[in-house]
């Protein structure tokens, strides 16, 4: 039993010296292999006397039990330290920028364009398209803009000839749809439009969204509850100020421009709102009787309203673009912004 | 339209202050635009009179002057040629301090000493004249500070009217709506028939009465034009912007800023016989008041003695027949022009002036008598005068008729969205000079002569909105009928695209419509672009038949301010004629050009090629779940690069094309690196299709891998389409993953790796059965284009 005690000392020592999988297997075959020292040990057994045997039998086993765990949590914690090297190996510099295509972007225009058609279409509106070279027709006579009215040359329109002109509002488009459609018509039309004019705050081409709804009871009052609402949620402001001003429109009577506080000085006054705390934003009024004449709806029966936005303006009290131009100059530090 | 304040509450004076009344109106619809002090600042200033005005001992051109301040006697050296004894003018004394901070101090001017400054119009900031010291009138109290003398501490209100509002364009018209707004009494200036003191009457004819009803004008003999008008009405006129000429135009110009009516004079010896209102005769001139002479239009209407033309009617007198510094007698000429008729008519000569503008808008029908009057007295005041009797020449029935609109009280709910109180319509619609007759449900409304806006209903509720307060009225929520609207599920929108090409690197830009017609030229010399009449530059002269030169340009731009890449799409309309038909095509364009990747630690600085750009537009088509829906065959286009340009078609219809950009067009836009761009139409990538699912099979595919070589000529393309129709129905994926030219290949030939996927839904394919679809690619390759197999 000596023999025991020394073989299980030697083993211990090897196990705890063993520093790889490889050795550590080595070990387990020299000990507990088919040929192994314990398996031998075992064997002997049968050389000693019957009453001895039991006993000796469980002092071998319970001795190689001990050694068998040993050996294979140094084998777990072998393996385990071999996982930790290898991982420690494969570390990487997170903070590396990542691969791969860079992503682009949208104009703010369209940014701003598809926020105010989310607005319109959640309550109902269709959002329609038309052609940017017009016939003077419906870019002016159905709108009850007559030939020589200064309305038209309040207009500073392009011609292409004298009874074809690149629309100078989307308001065309509003036309086209009630010539075609029964009320009631709820449409918003996006799009170009084309003024000849170009200095600081006017490029000559820039975007417009128009609105029109027509029904049997659509009044004044529905219109200014609308463009209120869609204002304070464009600026995502319940508190800003609107106010309704009378103006003039061929189109529409009554007429009115659109103010908000300025969302730049809040209506203290300032740069942007010309020191007079207001910002126009849009235009609007009731649908002429005559223009409903043109299109053959019967303006007793229907009543509607229309209005009209300039996209570019939006965008810039929204965004704080300063600078009118950057829209169409397509510079990439600009683009790159939205 | 610049209007006096002070002139203003003359006429009405409210109890508001200067901002208080510009909102009010502003909130009336007449917008106020600018405020501005009718002076600049200075102080100090004070009525003074030259006493003495004494050649300098040192100086030719400079007067000793002995001025009465009112309190004392001062020294002064002034050089104006205008200085002498007697003169009532400014003064400018010690202490003084006036525009841009020019303090005034006491001085020796050549040896001797000067007190202050007598002053030029100029050097108050009250006009530009700088020829002389401002005289004021003789009566002119010395002593007191002129700001307090010329009312100085006045506003000139600019207000921006709207095209309906002629009423507006007038004091008495922008007082009417004061008067209404603030329930305040108007104190228009009595007005009364001046006495005839001669019998002298020139005659008038009106040879077109529909486009002139009313002419009216008297005879005034012996004035006396040769002083300039007095300085209360010259500081009117310049308030309100109009430039003082003489005192008969100043009159006539006081009258159209004060009632609304525009005026001529003429100089009586230089008309013959009478006047005739008539159309221009052919060959007809006439040299205007404006030192230009025009070719008479045959339409044009024209005021003229039995002889020539002497002014185009409403719109500018003539030069001949102007009063002069040397005018006895004038004809005093206030007439009515019909709006409808005018209309357009100065601009065919290119003129807009203070009169046409009044009269293509409308001037109030029933004004004429009453202006001359007016004028009559304010001239008679200033250049004396023997007045003959008024000549009136009228055509009743060509006047406008007087309208009467009906107003239907329940249509004011309908649109307004509130009731209003019968005694509130009727406050506010006979304050603005309607006569109302109530009837049976609503009014009949009497329309006053000067509002040629107002004639139908509509008019009247804008009317009555517009002077209770648009803001005033209700507001609430639309309300409708909610229908879940049609949305096709095959339409693609435009913004799933934006954000699929956002997300594969490309920026969206807007680029103008109309291009440079050279650059046209050059991108596309086939075809005729739309051209426009009246282009804002030569650079912007056409509209664009391709979104490349403007998408081309943006990235020109960007690479010569040292972006190294760049990626942009634009979606807009291009216009094209074909066979004279314009067609505005919804188009989608693409440009990529520099470094295909950010360089990186990660990526090779390379720049894109053609197949990057290919991937791109392929992934348009995967869109739709059909990443074959667009086939690409070699073409020719004219910008783009001849050996690397393909045409894109859908379902056989030509729908774009994409290449790189021609190297010749390449180096004269002066690009650094090659561009390659694509063009289609939009409908082409936003048509999608309903998925319809295919049952998937259960049985195991067998991939087969070839590798031949072909001739270089023969297309990917075609080698694919041969082995799909070789290959029959198991086969269910191919695909090209190698290509090669080169070492160990004969230069006229290259080796394509085909791996093909075979597969059924029925059954798992035995060898036999793959082997047989294989040899049948074989066989047909070798057929078709001498493929041999590479080993």
């Amino acid at each position: 039993m000596e023999d025991l005690e020394k073989l299980a000392n030697k083993a211990r020592t090897e196990i705890e010296a063993a520093n790889d999988i490889d050795s550590l297997e080595q070990l387990r075959v020299h000990y507990f292999g088919k040929k192994g020292q314990f398996t031998a040990l075992l064997r002997g057994l049968g050389k000693l006397p019957a009453e001895e045997k039991p006993a000796a039998g469980a002092k071998i086993n319970a001795v190689k039990q001990e050694l068998q765990d040993s050996l294979s949590e140094r084998k777990t914690a072998l393996e385990f330290a071999a996982v930790e090297a290898q991982l420690a190996d494969s570390t990487i510099d997170v903070t590396l920028p990542g691969r791969g295509q860079s992503t682009g972007g949208i104009h703010p225009v369209s940014r701003t364009l598809e926020r105010m058609e989310d607005f319109f279409s959640a309550i109902g509106f269709d959002v329609v398209e038309g052609p940017e070279i017009e016939d003077d027709y419906h870019n002016f006579s159905a709108l009850n803009i007559p030939e020589n009215h200064p309305a038209r040359a309040m207009h500073d329109t392009f011609y292409v000839d004298d009874h074809t002109v690149l629309r100078t509002h989307t308001s065309p488009v509003q036309v086209r749809v009630m010539e075609s459609t029964e009320p009631p018509i709820r449409i918003i039309c996006p799009g170009r439009v084309y003024r000849c004019d170009s200095d600081l705050t006017h490029t000559p081409m820039f975007h417009q969204v128009e609105g029109l709804l027509v029904d049997e009871r659509s009044s004044f009052a529905d219109l200014r509850g609308l463009l209120e609402n869609f204002l304070h949620v464009f600026f995502e402001r319940d508190d800003l100020e609107v106010r309704f001003r009378p103006s003039y429109f061929p189109f529409t009577e009554p007429s009115a421009e659109v103010d908000i506080q300025c969302v730049n000085c809040g209506g203290a006054g300032c740069r942007v709102c010309s020191n007079t705390g207001w910002i126009e934003v849009l235009g609007c009024g009731m649908v002429h009787p005559k223009v409903f004449e043109y299109s053959k709806i019967d303006p007793e029966r229907y009543s509607g309203f229309a209005f009209g936005m300039g996209v570019e303006r939006l965008s810039m009290l929204r965004y704080g673009v300063n600078d009118l131009r950057l829209f169409f100059e397509n510079d990439l530090h600009f683009l790159e912004q939205f | 339209m610049n209007i006096s304040e002070k002139w203003l509450r003359e006429w009405v004076d409210p109890k508001l202050t200067t901002e208080q009344l510009a909102h009010q109106i502003t909130m009336a619809g007449l917008e106020v635009e600018g405020m501005q002090s009718v002076a600049r600042d200075f102080s100090g200033v004070v009525v003074a009179k030259i006493l003495s005005a004494e050649q300098h001992p040192n100086a030719d051109k400079l007067r000793v002057c002995q001025v009465d301040t009112g309190s004392k006697t001062v020294q002064i050296v002034c050089g104006a040629p205008n200085a002498r004894a007697g003169l009532i003018a400014p003064l400018a004394t010690v202490g003084a301090v006036l525009p841009d901070d020019l303090n005034i101090k006491a001085a020796e001017l050549r040896g001797i000493e000067s007190q202050g400054m007598l002053c030029a119009p100029n050097e108050l900031g009250l006009s530009e004249d700088s020829d002389g010291l401002m005289e004021l009138a003789e009566c002119a109290p010395v002593g007191v500070d002129l700001r307090e003398y010329l009312a100085l501490d006045d506003k000139v209100i600019e207000i921006g009217l709207t095209p309906n509002r002629a009423d507006c364009l007038s004091i008495q018209g922008v007082a009417r709506e004061v008067a209404l707004l603030n329930s305040a009494a108007m104190n228009a200036p009595a007005i009364g028939a001046v006495k005839q003191t001669i019998d002298t009457v020139f005659p008038v004819e009106l040879r077109a009465p529909e486009r002139c009803p009313h002419y009216v004008c008297r005879v005034i003999k012996g004035v006396d034009v040769s002083s300039p008008s007095p300085i209360w009405l010259q500081e009117k006129l310049r308030r309100c912007g109009v430039r003082s000429i003489d005192p008969v135009v100043d009159v006539t110009n006081y009258i159209m800023l004060e009632l609304g009516q525009p005026m001529h004079a003429f100089d009586l010896d230089q008309l013959q016989e009478g006047i005739v209102v008539r159309t221009a005769n052919k060959g007809e001139s006439l040299a205007l008041l404006d030192g230009q002479t025009v070719e008479l239009k045959p339409n044009s209407l024209v005021i003229a003695d039995s002889a020539k033309a002497v002014a185009l009617a409403g719109i500018m007198g003539g030069e001949h027949s102007a009063v002069s510094a040397n005018t006895k007698d004038i004809l005093l000429e206030s007439a009515f022009f019909t709006p409808n008729l005018l209309l357009g008519e100065p601009r065919t000569y290119g003129l807009h002036t203070e009169s046409s503008h009044r009269f293509e808008r409308g001037v109030d029908f029933e004004l004429q008598e009453r202006a001359l009057e007016r004028a009559t007295a304010l001239l008679l005041d200033i250049v004396g005068g023997e007045p003959g009797p008024v000549n009136r020449a009228c055509s009743d029935e060509h006047l406008p008729a007087k309208k009467t609109v009906v107003l239907r009280a329940m249509r004011i709910p309908k649109l307004l969205g509130m009731a209003l109180p019968a005694t509130e319509v009727e406050r506010i619609l006979s304050g603005l000079g309607l006569e109302l007759r109530a009837i049976d449900g609503g009014w009949e409304c009497a329309v006053p002569s000067w509002r040629f806006d107002i004639s139908i209903e509509a008019d009247l509720l804008e009317e009555l909105a517009r002077v209770y307060g648009y803001n005033r009225l209700p507001a609430q929520p639309i309300e409708g009928k909610l229908e879940i609207p049609s949305r096709p599920e095959t339409a693609l929108s435009i913004r799933g695209l934006r954000r699929h090409l956002s997300a594969r690197g490309y920026r969206e830009a807007i680029t103008y419509s109309f291009v440079d017609p050279k650059l046209q030229r050059l991108f596309d010399p086939e075809s005729k672009p739309v051209a426009l009449a009246n282009p804002i530059s030569a650079d912007m002269a056409v509209m664009r038949t391709s979104l490349l030169p403007g998408l081309v340009t943006a990235v020109q731009r960007n690479l010569h301010r040292q972006q190294t890449r760049c990626r942009l799409f634009e979606t807009g309309l291009r216009f094209v004629t074909e066979s004279d038909q314009l067609r505005q095509v919804p188009t989608l364009a693409m440009v990529a050009a520099g470094q295909r990747f950010e360089k990186s630690w990660s990526a090779q600085a390379n720049d894109v090629d053609f197949f990057d750009l290919k991937g791109d537009v392929e992934s348009l088509a995967a869109l739709d779940r059909k990443p074959d829906a667009l086939s690409f065959a070699a073409a020719q286009r004219t910008a783009l690069h001849p050996g690397q340009t393909a045409a894109i078609t859908r379902k056989g219809q030509l729908v774009g094309y994409m290449g790189a950009l021609h190297p010749v067009l390449q180096a004269e836009l002066d690009l650094s690196v090659p561009l390659y761009a694509c063009e289609i139409d939009l409908s082409a990538v936003l048509e999608g299709q309903i998925p319809q699912f295919a049952e998937i099979s259960k049985f195991p595919e067998v991939r087969r891998d070839l590798s031949i070589i072909v001739d270089k000529v023969v297309t990917s393309d075609a080698i694919l389409q041969t082995v799909r129709a070789a290959a029959k129905n198991y086969l269910t994926d191919l695909r090209l993953f190698d290509v090669y030219e080169g070492k160990g290949i004969d230069p006229k030939r290259k080796s394509l790796a085909l791996g093909l996927t075979f597969r059924d839904h029925s059954r798992t394919l035995s060898d036999e059965d793959v082997n047989m679809a294989v040899d049948q690619v074989v066989d047909s390759l070798e057929k078709n284009f001498k493929a041999e197999l590479r080993n």
